[in-house]
């Protein structure tokens, strides 16, 4: 079954949300990768404020490619989202309650994650064409010198995606691997 | 002396990029279709049968397969007949990828300066591999490599003593820690010999060969064999949200090496590991 929730990203939505669910989101999310990470903490080291309000938002580790002509945005998978592992406990401190990317989390945003109520939602890597079907609208809102890193509000519509870790700590990539290992053979 | 103009290289690069980009290639469309049928886990069997429709979306539509369209690593086969007329070889295969990246509304992803990261807006430079081989063509291997995936490969420099079982107990390690971040499943190349950086280049190279073939060397044969079995009982799976198929396909090629010395190099390349090639004239 799938769950479908919306964006703003709510407690009450997060907290029914567990690590294997398959969720698809709708509505306002907003793009971050390294260099707008890094940009951002910038602003939050200077106490000047982000480009968005994080409270409650998402947002998608993604640099797309460049629309061509008649579509909203070109292919726009996930990144790897351990690049931005440095970054993001602080933007969940300061009310980040969703993250949409590819691969393991650090221990400090998981523990952040639990302590202030956050969900981690895995893409399929690789799948970006696919993805950049449930991008309705999208728009740089800040730093468009950095190209495709710029940070992006986008509306999306029941964009797939599976609950990786949840506010509770558990982590599909540990457990999901767990149950398909078949010996304990290969330095696990 | 048969004489090839840069021109000629130019628009075969500025092609190579798109198509390489565009369309998975058939082996390995196959091979992601078959590893469904034997994907064990049923959300790992959609994660496959969503990469199959990516790459159906991709095709028909002339979009990327994938948003990280690489740093472009570009193998030169040069014939040693040919004259290059016009200007750089280097320079026309830098140009051939600004054009087919631009044309191709493909994402330019290479910074100037590793430490300094500004963008060079244009994907250049590529990386470029040139050998002399008899002959009077050029053969070009574009291989577009995301990070995902690179960012996840290893080089050791192990001892003799370590033989066959400590070389593979290397890659199965490799490929055991990049666990769901290189895209899985992935698609494994093996260089084994040489120096370090002949390592690296095999490993590399490996990634071209197309799935289902096997090394010309026995001894490496079977390490393939043995290796997709291993890496497949890791339970990583389809994304890396647990599952039975891990790996496509793991290629080794080998190359002599020092009596003190045994380098090996695992190149990690994603689901999609693309590639194309075309021969001038």
């Amino acid at each position: 079954m799938i769950k479908q929730i919306t964006a703003p990203l709510t407690h009450e939505t997060i907290a029914g949300l567990k690590a294997g669910d398959m969720v698809e989101i709708s509505g306002v999310i907003y793009t971050a990768r390294d260099a707008a990470h890094k940009r951002m903490m910038d602003l939050v080291i200077s106490n000047q404020p982000l480009p968005f309000n994080i409270r409650e938002q998402i947002i998608y580790y993604v640099g797309p490619c460049p629309a061509p002509e008649g579509k909203v945005i070109g292919s726009a998978g996930p990144t790897t989202s351990g690049r931005m592992d440095k970054y993001t406990p602080k933007l969940i401190e300061m009310g980040l309650t969703g993250m949409i990317g590819k691969g393991q989390r650090s221990d400090e945003v998981i523990s952040a994650m639990k302590q202030y109520g956050a969900v981690y939602f895995g893409a399929v890597g690789g799948a970006a064409a696919l993805i950049s079907k449930c991008i309705i609208s999208q728009e740089v809102i800040a730093f468009a010198d950095l190209g495709t890193e710029a940070v992006r509000k986008m509306v999306v519509n029941r964009f797939p995606v599976i609950v990786v870790i949840d506010q509770y700590g558990n982590n599909l990539y540990d457990s999901g691997r767990k149950k398909y290992r078949v010996k304990e053979l290969n330095h696990d | 002396m048969r004489e090839i103009h840069i021109d000629q290289v130019i628009a075969c690069v500025e092609k190579l990029c798109m198509d390489a980009n565009y369309y998975l290639n058939e082996d390995i469309y196959r091979a992601i279709e078959e590893a469904g049928n034997r994907e064990k886990s049923e959300i790992g069997k959609m994660v496959l049968a969503n990469l199959r429709e990516n790459a159906d979306i991709a095709k028909n539509e002339k979009m990327a397969i994938c948003q990280d369209t690489g740093m472009t690593v570009v193998f030169l086969e040069v014939g040693q007949d040919v004259h290059v007329t016009g200007g750089s070889l280097n320079d026309a295969v830098n140009e051939g990828v600004r054009r087919g990246y631009k044309k191709g509304n493909l994402r330019c992803a290479v910074v100037k300066h590793p430490i300094t990261r500004q963008n060079t807006q244009d994907n250049t430079p590529a990386v470029i591999h040139t050998q002399i081989v008899p002959g009077d063509r050029i053969l070009i291997q574009l291989a577009p490599k995301g990070f995902g995936s690179e960012n996840m490969s290893a080089l050791a420099m192990l001892k003799p003593s370590d033989g066959s079982e400590g070389v593979m107990d290397f890659i199965v390690k490799t490929v055991s820690e990049a666990g769901p971040n290189p895209c899985p499943p992935v698609i494994v190349g093996v260089g084994i010999g040489g120096t370090m950086e002949k390592a690296a280049l095999l490993s590399k190279k490996a990634l071209l060969r197309p799935i289902g073939s096997c090394s010309d060397d026995p001894l490496a044969a079977n390490m393939e064999k043995e290796l997709v079995e291993r890496i497949n009982t890791l339970g990583i799976g389809p994304a890396g949200i647990g599952g039975s198929i891990t790996t496509l396909a793991v290629h080794i090629d080998i190359f002599p090496t020092h009596i003190a010395g045994l380098p090996v190099a695992v190149n990690i390349g994603c689901h999609a590991t693309r590639h194309a090639s075309a021969i001038l004239p």
